[in-house]
Parts: C-alpha cells; sequence; structure tokens
C-alpha cells in the first residue's frame, strides 16, 4: 500500500465519521473568530437554543473594522467613528461575553489579525484542524496543520457540533527545489506559483508545499505562502512539520509544556507525507529562476518578474484570457507592453496577514532605512498585524526608520487590505501592496492594487514606481 | 433551510470568468450583522455607477446600463449563467446571500470556488457544474432568445431547456438529500452526538495539549 501524505493522516486523524457518499464528519481542534462573520453564527445559535459544544477551542479578535490610527484607538469600540463598524466590533465583543469565549479586544495588545495572532499565541499547533470565517485560514497550515476557511454557516455549525462535514480533497504538491537568490522572498515564492498554476489550479486540492526552498524558510515564510495557497484556488496549503516549526512553537502562551510538550514533539514526528505518498498532481519549480513579482492585473494569476512588461490582450491563451487580459488593463490603466518598472506607485500598503509579521517589517525597514518616501507617493502605511508584532518592531526601532524614511506607523489591523475601515486607495490610485487580493475595488472603490513583497513595495515606496529591490540592496551598484 | 425541488426560472448570463466574491457583493455591505438584505447590492460595484454605501437607498442611484442585470429582459431572472471560476477569493456568506437576497435560486458554471460552492447549499442555492461546452451553448441560446427560462430538477439531476433539450448534472447525495429536503445542517450533524463524544475521548487521550489551553 502507498504511504500517505500529509494532508491524509491529519484527515484521518480527526475523521469522525465518514458517510458513503464520500463526505464525513471531521472533528474540528480550533476555531478563530472575527466580527465580520461571526454574528449570524451567534444569532443563529441563539435562535436555536444551542451552546457552543466546546467554549476552549475558541478564540476571537477583531480585526477588519477596526480603525489603525492610535487617536481612534484610544478609547476602545467607543471611540470607534463609523457607526456600523462600532456595532460589528461591539456585537463580537458581547458574543464573546455571553458565550463566555476567549477574546483580545482592541485594547488587548494580543489582538490582531486572525491569523496572525493564532500563531504568535500558540494557538495554532502542527497536527491541529484549524477553521475560520476566512478564506485566509490557510496560512495556519504552515504548521502541518489542516486550516482552511469556512462560510457563516459553517462556523455556526463548528460551534454548534465541534464537527465540519466535508469531503476529501486531491492531494496536489508544489515543489520548489533549490535556493532563493538575495532579494527573493516568500512571496515572491508564492506568486510565481500561482502564477504557473493560476488562481483555480489548486480547486477542489489540498496544497502541499515541498522542496528545499520550504525546508530553508523560516515559518513565518511559510505563513506567507500558506496564506495565498486560497489564491491559487486550494482551501488548505501546508507544510510539513520540522525543527523550524517545533522552534517556533515552543514556549508560545497555549502550547503544551514540560511533559506534555514532550509527548505532543513526539506525537508531531509523524506530520510530513511519507517517502512513497501518492499525490493526484505535482507541480515542480526552480527556486533559483524566481525573481522578484509584481502582479499587474486584477487576479494573483495576472503576475510577472520585475524585469518584465505587461502583457497585451493577444497574449491570452485563449478567447476568455483575452478578454479578461483586456478588461484588466483598462482596469488598472495600464498599456499592453509598457515595463512593469514604468508604472507609478501612488500609495503603498506594509501589512496583512500575509506581510505583517515581525520579519517583514525588518526586511521593509532595510530597505527604507536611510531612505525617504518618493514625493510623488501620497501615503505609505505600515500596520503591524498584531500588538505584539508591534511592540517587537518598536523595540527593534523599526518604528523610527519608517517614520523617519516618511512612512505611517499604524495600530494593528487589516486595513488597506480590503479597506472596510478608513484606509483606502482613491479612484484610479496605484498601490504597491503587501496584502493578498488585487481585485477590482479591493482596496478602495476603483483602486489598482499591485501584488508585492514587503521589499519590493518598500523599494516602490522610495522610487515613486516600481523597482526590482534587488539593485537598492546593500552591495548593489 | 428552504428545500430546492423543481425551479423553472428565467436565465440571466454573466459573461466574465473568474468572478470573485468581492464582486459578487463589496466588503463595505459586509458590515451588517444581519443574513438578509444584500440584494439590492448585489454585484454593486458593477451594477451601478456610483460608490456603494451601506444602509443607502439604492432606487436612486446610477446604473450600468450595460450590465447584465440591469437590461429589462433579465429582470426577475432567478437563475445565473456563469464562467469558469465563480465565486472565488473571500470566504464571505455574504455572496449567496446577496444572490438569494436578489432572487436567484441556481448558478451555472463550468467550475465554482470550492468555499462558495460550499457555501451555497447552506442557502438553498443550487450551483450547477457543466461541461465548458455546454455553459458555451447556454450562453450563446441565453443572448439569441428572449425570455430564455430553464428548469432544473435537483431530484433527477437535470436541466431542460425551452427546446425540450435535457443537460445532465450531478450533486453529492449528501447535499442533495438536505437541499432536496430542505434540511438542517447542525440538526442533522447533533444525531451523530455520540459517535463525535466517543471521538473526542479518544482524541483527548491522544493528544491532551488540544484541550482546555485556550481558558
Ligand atoms: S488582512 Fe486581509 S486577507 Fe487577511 S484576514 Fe484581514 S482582510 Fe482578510
Amino acid at each position: 500500500m502507498a504511504g500517505k501524505t500529509l494532508y491524509d493522516k491529519l484527515w484521518d486523524n480527526h475523521l469522525v465519521q465518514q458517510r458513503d457518499d464520500g463526505s464525513a464528519l471531521i472533528y474540528i481542534d480550533r476555531q478563530l473568530l472575527h466580527e465580520v462573520t461571526s454574528p449570524q453564527a451567534f444569532e443563529g445559535l441563539r435562535l436555536a437554543g444551542r451552546q457552543p459544544w466546546r467554549i476552549d477551542a475558541n478564540l476571537a479578535t477583531p480585526d477588519h473594522n477596526v480603525p489603525t490610527t492610535s487617536n481612534e484607538r484610544e478609547s476602545g469600540i467607543e471611540g470607534i467613528e463609523d457607526p456600523i463598524s462600532k456595532i460589528q466590533v461591539k456585537t463580537l465583543d458581547d458574543n464573546c461575553n455571553d458565550f463566555g469565549i476567549v477574546q483580545f479586544d482592541m485594547q488587548d495588545k494580543r489582538q490582531g489579525i486572525v491569523h496572525v495572532v493564532g500563531p504568535e499565541q500558540g494557538a495554532t499547533l502542527p497536527g491541529m484542524t484549524v477553521v475560520c470565517g476566512d478564506s485566509h485560514t490557510s496560512t495556519h497550515g504552515a504548521f502541518g496543520a489542516l486550516a482552511h476557511g469556512i462560510g457563516t454557516s459553517e462556523v455556526e455549525h463548528v460551534m454548534a457540533t465541534q464537527c465540519l462535514v466535508a469531503k476529501k480533497m486531491k492531494n496536489l504538491l508544489v515543489r520548489v527545489d533549490g535556493k532563493l537568490g538575495l532579494g527573493v522572498t516568500p512571496k515572491d515564492v508564492v506568486l510565481a506559483i500561482i502564477g504557473k498554476i493560476g488562481t483555480a489550479g489548486g480547486n477542489g486540492c489540498a496544497l502541499e508545499f515541498g522542496g528545499q526552498v520550504f525546508r530553508d524558510m523560516t515559518m513565518e515564510g511559510r505563513m506567507t505562502v500558506c496564506n495565498m495557497a486560497i489564491e491559487a484556488g486550494a482551501r488548505a496549503g501546508m507544510v510539513a512539520v520540522d525543527q523550524t516549526t517545533l522552534d517556533y512553537v515552543k514556549g508560545r502562551p497555549f502550547a503544551p509544556q514540560a511533559d506534555l510538550w514532550e509527548k505532543a514533539v513526539a506525537a508531531w514526528s509523524d506530520l510530513h507525507s511519507d517517502d512513497d505518498a501518492v499525490f493526484d498532481e505535482v507541480v515542480v519549480l526552480n527556486g533559483e529562476e524566481i525573481k522578484p513579482q509584481v502582479t499587474w492585473g486584477t487576479s494573483p494569476e495576472m503576475v510577472l518578474p520585475i524585469d518584465a512588461h505587461v502583457p497585451t490582450p493577444a497574449d491570452g491563451v485563449d478567447e476568455t484570457q483575452q478578454e479578461g487580459y483586456a478588461r484588466a488593463l483598462e482596469y488598472m490603466g495600464l498599456n499592453g507592453g509598457q515595463p512593469i518598472t514604468d508604472i507609478p506607485v501612488d500609495r503603498v500598503f506594509i501589512g496583512s496577514c500575509t506581510n505583517s509579521r515581525i520579519e517583514d517589517l525588518r526586511e521593509a525597514a532595510s530597505v527604507v532605512k536611510g531612505r525617504k518616501v518618493a514625493d510623488s507617493v501620497k501615503e505609505a502605511l505600515v500596520v503591524p498585524g498584531s500588538g505584539l508584532v508591534k511592540e517587537q518592531a518598536e523595540a527593534e526601532g523599526l518604528h523610527d526608520i519608517f517614520i523617519a524614511a516618511g512612512l505611517q506607523w499604524r495600530e494593528p489591523g487589516c486595513s488597506m487590505c480590503l479597506a472596510m475601515n478608513a484606509d483606502k486607495l482613491g479612484n484610479g490610485e496605484h498601490c504597491a501592496s503587501t496584502s493578498n487580493r488585487n481585485f477590482e475595488g479591493r482596496q478602495g472603490f476603483g483602486g489598482r492594487t499591485h501584488l508585492v513583497s514587503p521589499a519590493m513595495a518598500a523599494a516602490a515606496a522610495v522610487k515613486g514606481h516600481f523597482v526590482d529591490v534587488r539593485e537598492m540592496m546593500a552591495g548593489a551598484q | 433551510m428552504r428545500a430546492f425541488t423543481v425551479h423553472t426560472g428565467l436565465v440571466a448570463p454573466l459573461d466574465r470568468a473568474n468572478v470573485d466574491t468581492d464582486m459578487i457583493i463589496p466588503k463595505q455591505f459586509l458590515k451588517s450583522i444581519k443574513r438578509s438584505g444584500f440584494g439590492p447590492n448585489l454585484f454593486d460595484e458593477l451594477r451601478y455607477l456610483d460608490e456603494g454605501q451601506p444602509g443607502q437607498d439604492c432606487s436612486n442611484r446610477p446604473l450600468n446600463k450595460e450590465f447584465v442585470l440591469n437590461q429589462a429582459r433579465y429582470k426577475g431572472a432567478s437563475v445565473l449563467l456563469a464562467r469558469q471560476n465563480f465565486g472565488c477569493g473571500s470566504s464571505r456568506e455574504h455572496a449567496p446571500w446577496a444572490l438569494d437576497d436578489f432572487g436567484f435560486r441556481c448558478v451555472v458554471a463550468p467550475s465554482f470556488a470550492d468555499i462558495f460552492y460550499n457555501n451555497c447549499f447552506k442557502n438553498g442555492i443550487l450551483p450547477i457544474t457543466l461541461s465548458e461546452a455546454e455553459v458555451d451553448q447556454l450562453f450563446n441560446e441565453v443572448e439569441t432568445e428572449q425570455g430564455y427560462q430553464l428548469t432544473v430538477d435537483l431530484e433527477k439531476e437535470v436541466i431542460t431547456s425551452p427546446s425540450g433539450k435535457e443537460l445532465k448534472f450531478s450533486i453529492d447525495d449528501f447535499r442533495r438529500h438536505c437541499l432536496v429536503n430542505g434540511l438542517d445542517d447542525i440538526g442533522l450533524t447533533l444525531q451523530n452526538a455520540d459517535a463525535i463524544k466517543e471521538f473526542e475521548k479518544g482524541h483527548k487521550a491522544s493528544s491532551p495539549w488540544l484541550f482546555g489551553a485556550v481558558q
């Protein structure tokens, strides 16, 4: 019999009941909650007179709507200026209080973007099943966990039953061999993967990232990559557990301690795909060939290396893609054939669950250090992923570097990633953004998003247009 | 949940690939804590020329006349014909809520994003996958024939066009059973409470660190 993939193992370890038609009941170890996709679920519980099955499996924090300026944050929920956002954040607070669910509220320094907070607290552990009413829950797969986004009805279902009705997905392996060049980051790797397999490439699949590049990558890098598995169409992305994983998890507040830690480590040693495991599909990339990436269009698959030219509609492989290219070029205000480095940048956003961890901020700070944001850039925001990331960055003096260079240093939250709060793009503005979606209007009505790494966003802030960050790094001419 | 057995309705063609959930319902409307009322803002950025605000009366907003749902011939449509990878992006269930609130009961496309597909079933909306060629054919027919309607029979898993032509589709047994009978998922799962408890006992014995840490 062939060996098992990591996904097979995680699935088998959580299988409560298999049904004849292929659907199954899967046990859920952790549910993360935020203010946007939970109110209707709590309301459903109340209407049906149900209680959560296991309160300690849940952890909540507001992130999507919270303001990021310190003024507006000072007086907590009451200080939120947008009345509708305020109600939503307040509703999460009330629901957590009513049901006894642990919440890091807006004033708590552990508050932040759910996908930053879970791992940071050790609330995400290897071998877990993790869900959240948010598609970027795939982030947590970096720990060798089965983690994916669910809808609000499923949030309610998990709260009430601790289970999810699921169907086993196919196994997809994306292997990136070799070593990454200087200035090439995990964000570039995942954008290159999406460029290769497309935004529907992983539909119906659990995607494991394997190969030397991921073995060499830090946990934060792996989170960046798994975060965008959903942008490749895969609900879940994952990376096998290794010493890097254990080193990251050890000592975190909700991680097992002492004897329990030893036991857990022993159990986690099997969290990798067996050598003879069979994948339904395997895609291979060479890490050495990956360059810094920039998206030019309105889908994450519309991505190219920094030294490329924006395509023309005729470059599309079929009629649907040609129409898609034409529409994207028009929306983005770009001419087919123009160099990517000619695209001007009006705003810069460094943040989001993809790239708002301490390593991301260090990477961006190293580029802007001793430099200035270009005059043509209207606004450059740095939004740390959590209160603890912010604290760490300040301890390292990164905020001073950003402020001296002319970037704004904000309070933690989703911010301009989806522009549900006051941080947004104006109509027609181009943004160098470290977030994960460049859909039409995502960062503001008519806004034009270009997805890049923190280093590339920082470089664009300094130059006022996209530029190969490798040219600006120490030692470059 | 509302049951879905047989439905006959007017078809609206949305000729665009990779329609994401931000497009189906933009984020500013996600601030609502309700499940209903999203219909007027379905496809907000495609449908109107201005930027929509939550809670606003949409009846006087400038319409994008080109957009399919603004064309008189598609008024009252309840079957949406779409292109590949429909519903990609964010997991927001507000997307099926908005489709439902607008009056759609069924979406037909060559492929759907996984989470969206799943969310449809929880809300009495039937997502049907047909081949690219079949979808192409339907687009042609809808565009040439005014008042084009399809009849969707979930139990038989067949779509019938006005000319009487039948197209087969298939839905998982469990999902079909739930949708045909309008069954509440949670109630069904709770019928297995003993099995869940039994599993939980074993899980706690083998992985005790997963319990009780967050309190
Ligand atoms: S940072 Fe962006 S992608 Fe991540 S959870 Fe927040 S809104 Fe979603």
